[in-house]
């Protein structure tokens, strides 16, 4: 066919206005969209910040280093809170790091076979996916009945030391670490894992070829190299344990009274909110406002350093 | 030419360093054996104390009134099923339209940073600070026909859960489209939306879903975003607007009360929420081993 029959194939043909429309329409829609994550983080933090002014007008810092919560006499403090939950996360990770970074080398280090190894990888990954309200569940009626010898055996034969003070009476600190634990194990080792699988085959390589033994390689090679993603791994956990909410609540017996006994009931952040904020009114809800304002003041803080150091990973080997 | 001593070559078990190795890997295995362990028990628990209990009257009744025998866990397995379809009808069009926007829009200028970056912030607030939020934004305002707690407004607060992930997988699932498909598309004069919605996205379909899976399934166990928005009801859902019960409010409430009957209600609601997410995760490792082919 000659090309001059039908100049009307190769003309310029204009977009019909409803095809334009349709284009633009549809690219401002999920530029609106992609805004809502932006609107959603500034309405929380005014949600919260607007709920707390009353408690911060009234309170001041002194909120932060006073532990009496007084919903009768109108006196809130929440140092108990703060505390605990520092304590409960910084506690879980000491626990945690160690478990969760030696159970990533075992899984990505030839050490067992391939498919032992990834049906273990799995069945970690599966751990993160379970609930955290059945854990707190099965640490009710089934974890803490099973520490409970061991940490009353902890009290009589340390029981001089502030930190195991307290007879274990069921809840208290010492559970809801052992449930944190639990809880960001996976993240952990998921993390590690990637991190020590990025790292390049031929600094392994080069470490076994002038005769390291595996172990030699893995603590003074491969551990090293791996560590920024490693500890961007643990400053999630880290976010992650102290926002933590239902496990603990249900496990570590929700007292405002301060003891420096791990053994003792205490209380975090998180569940103070779970516990009372559906029942509170008038000040306390302030009060309980100004509480999930540190809250998200803390995990924020870790969380930006988490990607901070992330970020600097991914420069590393590239 | 000095030769060497014989045996220089080969393994001997004997030396510090290999003595440290063998202790290394026996405490790796031991780390190993700590980390699993816990799932296996939870497991097993679950198992015994929830599973035993199965039954189509658990699955189809209402919880029994405190101190009563019997009864079922039939209107939070309908409950969390509604929240989170509501939850679900929200977070995936704006996610992966944010999505969308960030992989196929954006030209990494300062908007599009600031997304991911809030994405990412978005990801770490703590899940009973999503229910603060919502309590404050709808909840304590009446926002919806002066109705106060309401399957809405849990169904909201688990959304904002879900949108980071869902903007995360689909970010990253388009960007893995081969740019030769989206040449080809506009080469053949075919418009940017005709582009975006007949080939990238279908060609990022599978991951794309296995991210939605992995966020509806996380979402279905959250307890603490609900508890002071969708609350519970011991009673049927009635309309969207009313509380609702849901199978992780149940075992929250129903795990601290003295009877025996509420307790073994919580096992069983567990053991149904377990396997549910549990088969929504071996879903979304299937799709996403699809997605690899």
């Amino acid at each position: 066919m000659a090309t001059g029959q039908r100049p009307d194939l190769f003309a310029h043909r204009r977009r019909p206005p409803g095809e334009k429309l349709l284009d633009l329409s549809f690219q401002r829609l999920t530029v609106v969209l992609a805004s809502l994550v932006g609107l959603v983080l500034v309405g929380i933090l005014i949600t919260v910040l607007g709920g707390s002014r009353e408690a911060m007008g009234q309170f001041g810092l002194g909120f932060l280093t006073t532990s009496d919560w007084d919903p009768v006499g109108g006196h809130y403090g929440a140092f108990t809170a703060i505390y605990g939950t520092l304590i409960t996360s910084l506690l879980a990770l000491l626990i945690a790091v160690p478990l969760g970074v030696g159970t990533a080398v075992f899984i990505t280090e030839n050490i067992i076979p391939l498919q032992i190894r990834q049906v273990l990888g799995v069945m970690v990954e599966l751990l993160a996916a379970i609930p955290s309200v059945v854990l707190g569940l099965w640490a009710i009626f089934v974890m803490e009945p099973f520490l409970r010898p061991g940490l009353t055996g902890l009290h009589s034969l340390l029981g001089w030391l502030p930190f195991f003070s307290t007879e274990p009476q069921g809840p208290g600190i010492a559970p809801a670490v052992m449930i944190l634990v639990v809880m960001i194990l996976p993240i952990i080792t998921a993390i590690s894992r990637d991190s020590l699988n990025q790292v390049p085959p031929s600094l392994r390589q080069a470490a076994y070829g002038i005769g390291a033994t595996r172990w030699g390689a893995i603590l003074n090679v491969i551990l090293p190299a791996a560590i920024s993603g490693i500890t961007g791994g643990v400053m999630l956990a880290l976010g992650r344990a102290m926002g933590e909410t239902m496990a603990v609540t249900m496990i570590i017996g929700n007292s405002n009274n301060f003891s420096l006994s791990l053994l003792a009931p205490g209380n975090t952040i998180s569940s103070m909110l779970a516990n009372q904020f559906g029942e509170a009114d008038g000040v306390q809800v302030s009060a309980l406002m100004y509480a999930a304002l540190v809250l998200m003041l803390l995990t924020l803080v870790v969380n930006v350093l988490a990607q901070q150091i992330v970020r600097r990973l991914s420069l590393k080997y590239n | 030419m000095t030769s060497f001593p014989r045996g220089a070559l080969t393994y001997r078990p004997g030396l510090a360093r290999n003595r440290y190795n063998q202790l290394f890997t026996g405490l790796a295995a031991v780390f190993t054996a700590l980390a699993v362990l816990p799932l296996v028990l939870v497991l097993v628990y679950v198992l015994i104390k929830g599973g035993s209990l199965i039954s189509l009257r658990l699955l189809s009744e209402l919880p029994p009134a405190p101190g009563l025998e019997g009864g079922g866990i039939g209107n939070a397995l309908l409950g969390t099923l509604i929240v989170t379809l509501i939850a679900s009808l929200i977070a995936i069009p704006v996610g992966v339209g944010s999505g969308v926007y960030l992989a196929e829009y954006s030209r990494g200028g300062a908007f599009a940073r600031f997304v991911r970056f809030g994405t990412n912030v978005l990801a770490g607030v703590p899940s009973i600070i999503c229910g603060v939020f919502v309590y404050g934004l709808i909840v304590a305002t009446r926002a919806f026909a002066g109705q106060s707690y309401s399957a809405v407004a849990g169904g909201i607060a688990l959304a904002v859960l879900m949108v980071p992930t869902v903007i995360k997988t689909t970010d990253e699932a388009l960007k893995l489209v081969a740019n030769e498909l989206r040449w080809g598309a506009l080469g053949v004069g075919a418009s940017k939306f005709v582009t975006i919605t007949r080939i990238t996205l279908p060609a990022a379909l599978a991951p794309i879903a296995t991210g939605v899976v992995l966020a509806i399934a996380r979402a279905a166990g959250e307890t603490a975003p609900l508890i002071f928005t969708a609350l519970f009801s011991p009673f049927w859902p009635d309309g969207l607007l009313n509380p609702i019960a849901s199978m992780s409010v149940l075992i929250y409430n129903f795990a601290i009360m003295p009877y025996e009957a509420q307790i073994s209600l919580a096992w069983a609601a567990s053991f149904v929420l377990v396997v549910m997410i549990l088969a929504a995760n071996l879903l979304a490792r299937w799709l996403g081993k699809l997605s690899r082919t």
